[in-house]
């Protein structure tokens, strides 16, 4: 490796690592976790007996699968604005990427809640506990076991979307090494670097599911 | 022997006098029930008095268990009446309110086939969790009833294990546990030792007859005819959604009056 190489990936490092923190980091936490306020409500509503319920919960979890996340981001960020709603680039991304892990959450979710046994329903309901207890103290956490390991799938291709937000001018990780890359002319080494980082994130996200599922199996037989 | 466990074991309302019997307990008129075009009870009619146990006999898709689960609200029947205790009358007739099921949830326990603990909660947990979170009785004095029920079937020290780790022998005591921590005044039973293994299940039907001979009101759906004969002051034979024959456990079982109670009890008695 040449020296200027070298050092080209220790000048970059810093502000790319500063992308991932303020930028790529935040944005994935922030939109996991009121995608999945979104799919637990949209969960919830398609597994009602009520069409009303049921209806457009199913309609938006086929829209949101069906179009492509990019066009989703470019709809919210460079067209609202036409109709009157501009939202400046962090909002736009997280408004995009919530609603996006909440529909495919919510598929996560409805199929967990209905993995959990029937009989679970009816033990609860026959200690006395309502349906909405039933569900908070029996069913969902049963079903959040179930749900940790497609959930943590939903997570780690968030964390790798966002790069998508680089293309409505937010500044993370990708960003930097589009901007560096411009300027130096080095495109493969730092695209290299940035997918690098990536990757890093990911494994450590991976240990931590591991983490989360040993600690949701203590009650299962191994 | 520790103070106050005592009534932890009674059974409430106490027992009725020795030869006389209780008041009745449990009173169900006319219940029907359809799944689609399928008429799974017709009409079934049960009493039980106070102090009693109803042993209720069927062949299966006769629809016992599904009367047995109509008395704790698991399923709804469309016609019919509940009455449990002297307070308490559900008419189903004209549609069932929240508060009437939530009433005969809160008169009723049942112990079922499968056991159905919170796998996600110790024994201990499972044992809590209606009398706190539902009746909201203070935790400290229920947890010492618990243990003292646990203590009594002999699971005090596995208080703390999750059901994965017990036996089905064990679990269905928990199950039985739980459904008397919530103090009912009627014990549903249904088919509690159909999925034991045959060597776990005289331990099970030992602790039933226990509770029987301590004065619990119990209706127990069973294919045990033994148990039956032993344990229940009534056996009701259902069959096609109805109550085909009810009486004394002797009569029925042995001299049955009617043809198909009769082909029944001997296709249990003798399988081939």
């Amino acid at each position: 490796m040449s020296p200027e190489t070298l050092e080209l990936l220790t000048s970059s490092f810093w502000p790319m690592a500063r992308g991932a923190i303020t930028g790529t980091i935040p944005l994935a936490l922030v939109s996991f976790s009121l995608g999945l306020v979104i799919a637990l409500v949209v969960a919830l509503m398609r597994l009602s007996k009520r069409r009303w319920l049921s209806r457009p919960a199913r309609a938006y979890v086929s829209v949101v699968r069906g179009t492509p996340l990019l066009v989703q981001l470019f709809v919210i960020f460079y067209g609202l604005p036409s109709i009157g709603v501009v939202i400046d680039p962090w909002p736009s991304a997280v408004v995009a990427f919530s609603v996006n892990v909440g529909g495919y959450a919510a598929e996560v979710i409805r199929a967990a809640i209905l993995s959990v046994p029937k009989g679970q329903w009816e033990a609860a309901h026959m200690v006395g506990m309502s349906h909405a207890v039933a569900l908070r103290r029996i069913v969902l956490p049963q079903a959040a076991r179930v749900s940790v390991p497609p959930l943590s799938n939903t997570f780690i291709s968030l964390v790798k979307d966002t790069s998508l937000a680089s293309l409505i001018l937010v500044t993370e990780l990708f960003r930097e090494a589009q901007q560096i890359a411009a300027f130096s002319g080095q495109f493969m080494v730092l695209y290299l670097e940035a997918a690098a980082l990536y990757w890093v994130i990911c494994l450590v996200l991976s240990a931590g599911q591991s983490r989360l599922e040993q600690r949701l199996d203590r009650y299962v037989a191994r | 022997m520790s103070p106050g466990d005592h009534d932890v074991l009674e059974p409430p309302g106490g027992h009725p006098a020795p030869g006389e019997p209780g008041e009745p307990v449990l009173v169900v008129d006319g219940l029907g029930k359809r799944f689609g075009d399928h008429e799974v009870l017709r009409s079934v009619d049960l009493r039980v008095r106070r102090g009693q146990v109803l042993a209720v006999i069927g062949p299966s898709g006769s629809g016992k268990t599904t009367a047995l689960r109509c008395l704790n609200g698991l399923e709804i029947p469309d016609t019919g009446r509940v009455a449990v205790g002297s307070e308490l009358v559900v008419d189903f007739s004209g549609g069932a309110s929240r508060a009437e099921i939530a009433a005969l949830r809160d008169r009723s326990a049942m112990v079922f086939q499968h056991y159905n603990l919170f796998p996600h909660k110790t024994v201990l947990e499972n044992v809590l969790e209606g009398p706190v979170v539902v009746q909201r009785r203070p935790r400290a004095e229920v947890t010492v009833e618990a243990v003292e029920l646990l203590r009594r079937v002999g699971l005090a020290d596995r208080k703390d294990a999750y059901p994965f780790e017990l036996s089905g022998g064990q679990q269905q005591r928990v199950g039985i546990v739980r459904a008397l921590a919530l103090r009912p005044t009627l014990l549903l039973f249904d088919e509690p030792t159909s999925s034991l293994d045959p060597e776990l299940v005289g331990d099970v039907l030992g602790l039933i007859k226990e509770l029987a001979d301590e004065g619990w009101t119990m209706v127990i759906v069973t294919h045990e005819l033994q148990f039956a004969r032993e344990v229940a002051h009534e056996v009701a034979f259902i069959d096609g959604g109805t109550v085909v024959e009810h009486g004394h456990p002797d009569q029925v079982l042995r001299d049955p009056r009617e043809e198909r109670t009769r082909q029944f009890v001997q296709r249990l008695l003798h399988p081939f």
